[in-house]
């Protein structure tokens, strides 16, 4: 299979997305904000040390900024605004807020990706295991106290929901 | 400029002998970074090679004692699946590399490919004598690793060439990997040390990244080790292994940059190493 790199067509969040006069190399991160206007999605440092631009790729949590955007065709993507619909919360989100875990809110989606991500592969996770897997999501505000409890809270409700 | 998607190693190559300014892209964690940064323009055609089944997999070789890993194997399904078991060493080094995001992308192939004097995974590579299968459109060739890691991000592949896999022989011994970083997460190796003790072979090997223009071997050492180490429980008198710390710091070549001193580095290296033998001793009594 082989495309233009200029002209291809992306599915995402459950929607054909046609992407057009798209420069050779250009990212998943500077697609979906500048081209298709999801701008939850955040950029910061461009080279996959901050974790803000995370979002699921094939199923897996990537950073949007290090996917080259042609590369993406025929495999379903998930951002942010694919997690819920604006006004109703997910749980996580839900948490996030109630926790506190949210002071500027620019590392948050990307958290919120990488939350849900790691609570469908581990329902339970400890605080250490916690630490390890949101290691390449950076709060610069919460000092990650206020994280790490919203991720409990939610395992813990989800664990009571069963 | 057309993108391709290719799922096999014969359409991949097709491609590149098409376009010999052909960018390959497999995770996308190194190449992306440099053309985030403006360093790097693709030119030419990009051949996307991580939907290549025959890279995205590996196998068993029972009779061979060894397992190949396709070239787009990612490390998260190193640190997590039975590779990380059977190389407890690579699964060690694969959970230093970067985040979870990171290891979900970044494959073995593409850090050998980057061939940078700090790839986490290439200390393990050379230690274990890894080798490495590549093809062109003219056919396959094998290469052992240290001849296709030729200095700071080069290697032996030609215009044209393409990794396919790494052929690892399995230990029956112990094997281990340290690094040292600023922080314990998502950090680019100081210095980085990979010991492997083959109890069958009576043979050490010793590999040290971050300390050279790409990844040493340091042959006095191992001998050195392989003379005075107890095969049976591993263990290794003090001032031997004083004396086999010394001569891994003074197999490296390390220079001074932004992230540390040469001295350190040299220093870090033989502490490493000498940690890792002490942790092969006592991981053995606690069996």
């Amino acid at each position: 299979m082989s495309h233009d790199s200029d002209h291809y067509v992306l599915d995402v969040n459950g929607v054909r997305r046609e992407v057009t006069d798209s420069w050779l190399g250009e990212s998943l991160l500077d697609v979906l904000r500048d081209r298709l206007g999801l701008m939850g999605t955040k950029g910061a440092c461009e080279q996959g040390e901050c974790g803000s631009c995370s979002v699921m790729v094939d199923g897996v949590l990537v950073c949007s900024c290090l996917v080259m955007a042609a590369s993406a065709v025929d495999q379903p993507i998930v951002t942010i605004e694919g997690i819920a619909p604006v006004g109703s919360p997910s749980d996580v989100q839900a948490a996030f807020v109630e926790a506190g875990a949210v002071q500027c809110g620019f590392c948050t989606p990307g958290l919120i990706m990488a939350v849900h991500d790691l609570l469908e592969r581990d329902v339970m996770p400890s605080e250490t295991e916690i630490r390890e897997e949101l290691a390449g999501n950076v709060c610069r505000c919460t000092g990650y106290g206020r994280i790490i409890e919203a991720v409990q809270r939610v395992a813990v409700e989800r664990g009571r929901a069963q | 400029m057309p993108v391709h998607l290719p799922d096999t190693v014969d359409a991949a190559v097709a491609h590149l002998a098409a376009d010999p300014s052909a960018t390959l892209l497999a995770g996308g964690t190194d190449l992306m970074v440099e053309v985030n940064d403006g360093h790097r323009r693709p030119s030419g055609d990009v051949v996307v090679v991580n939907r290549i089944a025959e890279l995205r997999s590996w196998r068993r070789d029972a009779a061979a004692r060894a397992v190949t890993i396709g070239a787009a194997v990612s490390y998260r399904e190193i640190e997590t699946g039975p590779l990380g078991e059977m190389f407890p060493a690579l699964g060690e080094a694969a959970r230093t590399v970067g985040s979870p995001q990171i290891r979900n992308a970044g494959t073995l192939g593409g850090n050998l490919g980057t061939c940078s004097p700090a790839g986490d995974g290439l200390p393990v590579l050379a230690a274990l004598d890894a080798t490495v299968e590549l093809a062109s459109s003219h056919g396959r060739r094998v290469v052992p690793i240290g001849e296709f890691m030729v200095g700071v991000k080069r290697t032996a592949l030609a215009p044209g060439e393409m990794i396919v896999s790494i052929t690892l022989p399995l230990i029956d011994g112990w094997q281990g990997y340290a690094k040292v970083g600023v922080r314990n997460a998502m950090v680019i190796a100081v210095a980085s040390t990979c010991v492997v003790l083959d109890r069958a072979q009576r043979r050490v090997a010793v590999a040290l990244g971050s300390v050279g223009p790409t990844i040493l071997r340091c042959p006095e050492a191992e001998h050195d080790l392989a003379a005075s180490i107890d095969w049976e429980t591993l263990r290794v008198a003090g001032e031997d292994l004083e004396r086999f710390a010394t001569l891994v710091s003074a197999a490296s070549r390390p220079i001074t940059d932004h992230r540390s001193t040469a001295e350190y580095r040299r220093h870090a290296v033989g502490v490493l190493a000498r940690r890792l033998v002490r942790r092969a001793s006592s991981e053995e009594v606690t069996v």
